[in-house]
């Protein structure tokens, strides 16, 4: 029998969750800061287990376009992770990362500018990622990044289709990261039900 | 005064003219838009996975293509339309992310479609139009009064079917 019903969520298992969310965000925050040379602060992530029908609505409406980043997990758990971030929120990021003006926050990303994203995605989910394995001793390795540009509920789809295979409802961390322009940016961590037993049996659960 | 009717992920609604009924931000999911065209009675399901015989817990009705549709078209009937003219238009089944196809979730927007297909035709029910594929998200409107299914897509404007 799984420990772990995505319906009917115990609250210790949850909150082990939790914990693992703000430990990974907490990586990536200095991750991101690391990559872009600057100091940048992190807001206690807020983790939350939504039904289907209300992760748009929290996540700014269904249609806010967004940057999702998408990997796929291999090693001893099995799953995907997504980071996304709100299309200004990225223009910005990109422009702070290639050292130039963000000019034209509601433009399109050129080739360069999607590839550098990719790669912010990319460092962003390998250090939350890798917190995950130091704390559970797992080994985690994680496919290429892949990134859509598209309406918040379209990208959502996909890792809600995801837990939609499990359960009803899905973990997402939202986390706020301010330098001198804020940005938010969510977690959605989808290990299959096996792994997240593992995760927690590494854990002593 | 008529009014526009949201529908979620994993939901289903009915609607009757002259309201209209949407869902906003399809990807892989597809949405389903059946109606009466004489009654104009009608309703539209956002169903995210092929078949609900995958799995054991199938109490979220809507979430899929097969239980879907069928409860989609018994409230419709329910409501008063006749079930021999029902027609359909369906939209959505992106493929938001090129690598999707590692899992064995394989590019589960095509599936999605092949099984909404399915269980229309099981169903006899005929699919006037549809909107299906490529990689990008899709926001719908239906208009049971005349049977507009209008689709916007980011970048890419907006299109009748």
């Amino acid at each position: 029998m799984a420990k772990v019903d995505l319906n009917n969520m115990e609250g210790v298992y949850f909150d082990v969750l939790r914990e693992i969310g703000n430990i990974g965000a907490g990586n990536a925050t200095t991750a991101l800061a690391q990559l872009l040379n600057t100091k940048v602060d992190m807001h206690v992530p807020k983790v939350d287990l939504l039904d289907f029908s209300q992760i748009g609505e929290a996540m700014g409406g269904e249609e806010q376009i967004m940057a999702g980043i998408y990997l796929v997990v291999e090693g001893d758990i099995s799953g995907s992770i997504m980071f996304l971030l709100e299309k200004s929120s990225a223009k910005t990021l990109v422009a702070k990362l290639m050292g130039t003006e963000n000019n034209d926050p509601e433009g399109d990303f050129d080739e360069m500018e999607l590839s550098a994203l990719k790669e912010i995605g990319n460092i962003i989910t390998g250090s939350y990622l890798s917190s995950l394995s130091t704390l559970t001793n797992l080994n985690i390795y994680p496919s290429p990044p892949d990134i859509s540009i598209d309406m918040c509920g379209a990208i959502l789809s996909v890792p809600a289709i995801e837990f939609g295979a499990l359960g009803d409802k899905m973990l997402l961390i939202a986390t706020e990261f301010s330098d001198d322009v804020k940005l938010e940016g969510y977690f959605i961590l989808v290990p299959d039900l096996e792994s997240y037993d593992k995760i927690l049996t590494s854990l002593g659960m | 005064m008529s009014q526009m009717i949201k529908v979620g992920m994993a939901d289903l609604k009915l609607c009757k003219a002259p309201d209209a009924i949407t869902t906003l931000g399809l990807g892989s999911c597809v949405g389903i838009a059946i109606r009466d065209p004489i009654t104009k009675i009608g309703g539209l399901a956002h169903i995210m996975l092929p078949d609900s015989k995958n799995f054991a817990n199938t109490s979220n009705i809507p979430k899929f293509a097969d239980t879907g549709a069928k409860e989609l078209v018994r409230i419709i009937v329910a409501a008063g339309a006749n079930r021999t003219r029902l027609v359909a238009k369906i939209a959505g089944g992106a493929q938001m992310f090129a690598f999707q196809n590692k899992t064995d979730l394989t590019n589960v927007g095509q599936r999605n479609v092949d099984a909404v297909k399915a269980v229309l035709a099981e169903l006899k029910i005929p699919i006037l139009a549809s909107d299906t594929g490529l990689n990008f998200g899709r926001t719908v409107e239906f208009y049971p009064e005349t049977g507009d299914y209008i689709i916007k897509a980011v970048g890419k404007g907006v299109k009748t079917i």
